[in-house]
């Protein structure tokens, strides 16, 4: 094989990757749209404020301390020096749940039956009022996350494909980070796990049934509250594992809640609703974008397309396919 | 008693038509345009003129045009940063080709500039809406954000990246640059602010105005009954954008003077504190543009100030406090007056209408 070809392998695969991590954040979005009507624009923060969490009890940190400190000239910094990483997951578990109660309980309760859009911008409120309290509860220094997920480059696929160019090029083998390997991994079982529960349980039924219709949903006796509770818990789940491997790959700062700029595109792309629009829209954001850092970004003399190239080819296909890929047909009535 | 109306006969149309047609509200808004014209600019100094004044002006007018766009058309934009981009980096494109060119003049082409831009990035509205175009307008904000920080023939190919404004005279006063004084850019600002209002109220009153509301309200029926959804939707679109681009070429030219783009333009420093303005002023409301600025420009200096110098936080803790209480103060609102605070001033105004009566 080519050397033009191996790395134009090699991109498309790290494009995928990338496009995983995407996709991660977006199923979240997909989530909570689904089944509550809201678009969430807190998604990216939610992402950052379960990664800070984690780190906090990991490393022992003192909510608030910063705050406590300079209030009353106290020195508090740590509780204990660590905890194991399984517990710590559980707890910011947990912790994600009293959130999506919390906000169910402050926001959405009262805004039930408002337009979509005045929905959207209290998500937009809610983002900024999350980062300022995450801020305040764990400091806003970058933090070292690690969980025990390998990163790295991979060795072995290094050595495997250095033989696969023509003798005597200059080919050193493909780059893949093992993290992102794991991350796809774990997508997928997430993905696989998700399906099955919407699929095969009663609360599951209940989910989709919400999804579909809140008023007859109400009139068979599910809850409402309850299924909004379970289903801003299940995204702040899956904020939290995309904030760990977001949080693993370039640490857990401030820059962590704008994934969730990089997430709208995958959405249109894929449609609001459609969870496999989600996956199918983040793997071809992924790729679209490395491929064009490569092979347009060239012209540019100074490139990072990566900004906003995923929007312009998002809103490129909007014009043709207005619901996306996978969304439902837009039926408008008068 | 204080806010009588009763007696005020309206016999004729044109008296009808006025923009205020009670003589409490000709007399309020003259009271302060006499004192904005002819107090103010004797005893506003530099503290006043760089940290409350001057924003306030220039984001009423970015607001104003936000507003155009969300309050009266309903089309949700969270691309206001990078269009105020394409008014700065306009006016000083324009002022390195043409020095001899009036500024005001300078500023305005910056404004229509924009304008052009903004159609452009408006055409996806024709098939998307709601929240679909929010996110559309966002590539308009990474894309122009980019574009300005990338291509080196925007800021003259300066090593910084950054642009300067060079002095310019308004009658013989400089009004951009280091040495101009405070009366003379709050003046000029202030001249622009209330001459554009204007036009944006008599905008909103026109036919023009309708059909954006027309269209806000419901799309497919204003279509049927004969509103062009292509028209009005890109001159809403046109019409925001040249206000938000004059704010833009404001911002630049007189209040910062030298700007990074990608700071400068920031998703988070302009178009969502921006949005913030319309929605806590209130969506679809003049008056709420300017209490929407006037609100978001004074609340981190009232915070500062309480939790800096009253408590004595560290200015890192205050600045987290000061996001919570945005993102809080803007669910509240939501919540409680989604029409904003210019709602609470109609109210204020039936209670004032009856007090201290209680019927």
């Amino acid at each position: 094989m080519s050397v033009e070809l191996l790395n134009f392998i090699e991109t498309v695969l790290n494009g995928l990757m990338s496009g995983v991590m995407y996709s991660l954040v977006a199923l979240g979005f997909v989530l909570i749209f689904k089944a509550s009507g809201v678009f969430n624009f807190a998604q990216g923060v939610f992402a950052l404020f379960a990664a800070l969490t984690l780190v906090g009890y990991q490393t022992g940190q003192v909510p608030f301390a910063h705050l406590i400190n300079e209030l009353f000239g106290t020195n508090y910094h740590n509780w204990y020096a660590s905890m194991p990483n399984f517990l710590a997951i559980i707890l910011t578990m947990i912790t994600m749940i009293a959130l999506a109660w919390i906000i169910e309980r402050l926001v959405l309760k009262h805004l039930v039956n408002q337009d979509p859009i005045i929905l959207f911008m209290a998500t937009i409120g809610l983002a900024f009022a999350l980062e300022g309290v995450g801020d305040l509860m764990w400091g806003s220094d970058v933090k070292v996350l690690d969980v025990g997920i390998p990163s790295g480059g991979s060795i072995w696929l290094e050595e495997a494909t250095i033989g696969l160019a023509a003798e005597g090029s200059d080919y050193y083998g493909m780059y893949i980070d093992v993290l992102n390997v794991w991350a796809t991994v774990i997508a997928v079982i997430l993905v696989i796990t998700l399906a099955l529960f919407s699929q095969y349980t009663k609360t599951g039924r209940a989910l989709r049934a919400v999804a579909d219709d809140h008023q007859a949903a109400l009139s068979v006796g599910i809850s409402l509250r309850t299924i909004w509770i379970l289903v801003w818990a299940i995204s702040g789940f899956i904020a939290m594992v995309a904030g760990i491997m977001w949080g693993t790959e370039s640490g857990v700062q401030f820059s962590l809640s704008l994934i969730a700029l990089k997430a709208l595109p995958v959405l249109i792309l894929g449609g609001f609703t459609s969870i496999p629009g989600a996956i199918i829209g983040g793997l071809l954001i992924g790729v679209g974008e490395k491929l064009a850092e490569i092979y347009i970004g060239g012209y540019f003399e100074t490139g990072a397309l990566e900004n906003w190239f995923a929007y312009v080819m998002a809103l490129v296909f909007l014009l043709f396919r207005p619901q996306g890929l996978f969304g439902d047909k837009i039926i408008e009535r008068v | 008693m204080l806010y009588k109306e009763t007696g005020q006969y309206k016999s004729t149309y044109k008296s009808d038509h006025a923009i205020f047609p009670l003589i409490q509200d000709k007399i309020a808004f003259s009271t302060l345009m006499f004192i904005a014209f002819l107090i103010i600019p004797f005893v506003i100094n530099s503290y006043w003129e760089k940290a409350i004044l001057v924003p306030f002006l220039i984001f009423s007018l970015a607001a104003i045009g936000l507003n155009i766009l969300t309050g009266y058309c309903g089309q949700v934009s969270l691309g206001t940063g990078g269009f105020m981009a394409v008014g700065a980096f306009s006016t000083y494109k324009i002022m390195t080709y043409f020095p001899d060119l009036n500024i005001m003049i300078i500023i305005l082409i910056s404004g229509l500039i924009t304008a052009a831009v903004g159609i452009l990035f408006g055409l996806p509205s024709l098939r998307i809406k709601g929240f679909y175009l929010a996110v559309a307008t966002l590539a308009s904000q990474f894309f122009l954000v980019w574009l300005f920080n990338k291509v080196p023939w925007f800021y003259n190919y300066s090593d910084t990246g950054q642009i300067t404004v060079s002095e310019r005279l308004m009658f013989g006063v400089p009004v951009t640059g280091a040495t101009a004084p405070p009366y003379a850019t709050y003046l000029f600002c202030l001249i622009l602010v209330v001459l554009l209002g204007f036009a944006a109220k008599n905008l909103i009153r026109s036919k023009m105005g309708r059909s954006w509301m027309a269209i806000r309200d419901m799309d497919i029926a204003a279509e049927i009954i004969g509103v062009p959804p292509l028209k009005t939707k890109l001159s809403a679109f046109a019409i925001s954008s040249f206000y938000i681009g004059v704010a833009g070429a404001l911002y630049f030219a007189v209040f910062l003077g030298a700007i990074e783009v990608t700071e400068s333009f920031d998703i988070m420093t302009i178009s969502f504190p921006v949005l913030f303005m319309i929605i806590i002023g209130g969506l679809g409301s003049m008056l709420g543009s300017f209490l929407g600025a006037a609100f978001i420009v004074t609340l981190p200096i009232g915070l500062k100030f309480i939790m800096v110098d009253l408590v004595g936080l560290s200015a890192v803790t205050a600045k987290h406090f000061e996001i919570t209480i945005w993102g809080l103060l803007m669910i509240i609102f939501l919540i409680v007056e989604p029409h904003g605070l210019a709602r609470l001033w109609s109210i204020a105004k039936e209670k004032l209408r009856r007090w201290p009566f209680p019927y």
